[in-house]
């Protein structure tokens, strides 16, 4: 993920069209939605993702042309209802098994970074 | 036909009752068979001799003691995003490289409870999202019947091992179309169930509304019988349906006089490959041989599946894979500043170019703004695909169509145009999208002797018709039987 001249060129001009209203999705759009997804992207990949998003996106143009007016939702392919059990106790996970992939643990509980500073 | 991993389940199960060959003799075949053909075809992440051997001599006490089941001691490969339970499940994806799940799925502990013996883990397109296996990050499985080309995807491996004999059925997930079009593209017969007809528990998701479990075979009859072994209800997958269903092998010899196909002229209409019309054309007048009855019917949303599944399918990978953190599995990051910036490298570093579109894809159609005009717009897509459907099967008993716009692409050739490579599932996707059960069977041959499939739909929990259509096809036909030269 190194930063070269030529990647951060590519990133400018992409931005740049992408600010003259020439594509559906901006840097910062890029931006905003790597950071909601947790993603750090380098800037090839910026680059590369606007373009393909960008043409993703004016594919999904079609759907507009559909009319859904009195269309419901479908979350799924079937009728949804939540099977319930009775709350008992069962058989799960020890803790060794729940730790064992671990990437880092104290022998009974996940290590993390610091959340709150 | 000499060698054991050549013969089909059946013949094996008859040969396994009759004392003449055992589990142990026909898994070394297999086990052998893989060790020779993995340089060139590379159908699997992680071969097990030592567990498969193992199997298999359990099986062989059972056929001896007479307890053994259909499928007991007849050798399995299961898709890299089933979890097996102490082996390494990785879903083609070095966020998962060296993950090794504390529990069976439940169509693996089902496949143990009978016995079978499971090889080892397919390769697939990283976290199924795919339709070569070119995204796996372990390399791609290349096509037995001309190793230039794609299995299909992402259920590749699967489908090539059973294919040239790596393995005698195999387990694969179909999301948009990841069983059937490997099916067509290796010539074997692949079916993806009615949603909600097998277990997704431990099956690592990828779009939960959309994933399916289904069984890959070299024939209808070896279809049948591990259809019979994982279709059914299971409490701890919360979208499984409480359903019965008849013993699919006793539908093999039913005749199809009298049941209708139908025809979507939305789906034929985009055909332009004149080796999959021909062969479609051909199926059409075996199966009017046969009694069987065409109409042409109109699924005007089918125009539009592509367009709502590639929007829903990333919206619900991107809530899916927001697991992969580093916290409790999978890879972490080495140098980070932050809890934040742990999440941000852990998933730049694990994740392949593929899941990192698709999850930006999925995020930005969630996010506020864009939720109305994409995702929820799709959502209805998907009500008018479903509706479209339901009035089709008014008219028929089956939809007859196309599996894939062309055989075989050549590895290379769509991996980097995404949308090329999205169009090529224009024929499978609106299947999942209702939920109904799909079918691929081989249909015959291109000019340069790729396979080619041909996908019949039925509507829900009637995979009966599927499998008496697809017996009745096979009777009259002998693409099924042929094997690639490799």
């Amino acid at each position: 993920m190194g930063l070269n001249s030529q990647s951060i060129d590519n990133l400018i001009v992409t931005s740049i069209l992408s600010s003259l209203g020439k594509m559906k999705i901006t840097l910062e759009q890029v931006d905003y939605v790597s950071a909601l997804g947790r993603l750090a992207l380098s800037p090839d990949e910026k680059t590369k993702f606007m373009g393909q998003l960008d043409d993703i996106l004016k594919y999904m143009d079609t759907l507009e042309s559909v009319s859904t007016d009195n269309v419901e939702p479908m979350a799924g392919p079937v009728e949804l209802f939540n099977p319930l059990r009775e709350d008992l106790v069962r058989p799960s996970l020890s803790v060794d098994q729940a730790l064992a992939n671990a990437p880092s643990s104290d022998g009974s509980s996940f290590v993390v970074p610091k959340i709150i500073e | 036909m000499s060698h054991l991993y050549e013969k089909t389940a059946s013949d094996l199960a008859g040969l396994l009752r009759s004392g003449k060959v055992s589990s142990v003799e026909i898994t070394e075949s297999v086990l052998s068979r893989i060790e020779s053909l993995e340089p060139a075809v590379h159908s699997y992440v992680n071969v097990y001799p030592d567990l498969a051997v193992s199997m298999a001599k359990k099986a062989d006490e059972d056929i001896r003691r007479g307890t053994a089941k259909a499928l007991t001691g007849i050798p399995v490969a299961i898709k890299d995003n089933m979890c097996l339970e102490g082996r390494k499940t990785t879903c083609g994806s070095r966020i998962l490289a060296n993950f090794r799940p504390p529990f069976d799925a439940s169509v693996v502990r089902l496949i143990k409870d009978e016995r079978m013996v499971i090889l080892g883990s397919a390769n697939m397109d990283e976290f199924a999202m795919g339709s070569s296996t070119e995204t796996s990050c372990w390399g791609p499985t290349h096509n037995p019947w001309d190793i230039e080309r794609t299995p299909g995807g992402s259920s590749g491996g699967s489908a090539a091992a059973v294919a040239c004999g790596q393995a005698i059925v195999s387990l694969g997930s179909d999301t948009g179309g990841s069983i059937r079009l490997p099916a067509s593209f290796c010539g074997v017969t692949g079916m993806k169930p009615t949603y909600g007809a097998v277990s997704r528990f431990g099956l690592v998701a990828y779009a939960s509304s959309l994933d399916q479990i289904g069984p890959f075979a070299r024939d209808i009859r070896d279809m049948s019988l591990l259809l019979n072994l994982i279709y059914r209800h299971d409490s701890l997958d919360s979208t499984s349906v409480e359903i019965g269903h008849s013993d699919f092998t006793s539908l093999l010899d039913n005749s199809v006089s009298g049941m209708t196909l139908g025809l979507p002229i939305e789906f034929f209409c985009k055909l332009t490959n004149e080796d999959v019309q021909k062969n479609l054309l051909e199926a059409r007048r075996i199966f009017e041989k046969q009694g069987v009855k065409f109409v042409d019917l109109s699924l005007p949303s089918l125009d539009y599946g592509i367009a709502a599944y590639y929007i829903i399918a990333p919206c619900e990978a991107s809530s899916n894979l927001a697991r992969y953190d580093g916290v409790k599995y999978g890879h972490r990051a080495e140098k980070f500043d932050n809890m934040i910036d742990m999440y941000c490298r852990t998933r730049a570093e694990g994740f392949g170019q593929e899941a990192k579109r698709r999850i930006m894809l999925g995020t930005y159609a969630l996010s506020s703004g864009y939720y109305d005009a994409y995702y929820l717009k799709a959502a209805k897509i998907r009500t008018l695909i479903t509706q479209d459907f339901k009035k089709a099967f008014e008219s028929c008993d089956a939809i007859l169509s196309p599996v894939a716009p062309a055989p075989a692409f050549k590895i290379g050739e769509k991996i980097d145009d995404p949308i090329e490579m999205y169009l090529t599932d224009v024929f499978t996707i609106p299947v999942n999208m209702a939920g109904l059960p799909g079918i691929s069977c081989p249909a015959g041959f291109s000019r340069d002797g790729l396979p080619i499939g041909m996908q019949l739909i039925s509507s829900h929990f009637q995979e009966s018709k599927l499998v008496q259509l697809v017996s009745a096809f096979q009777r009259e036909t002998d693409h099924h039987l042929k094997r690639p030269a490799i």
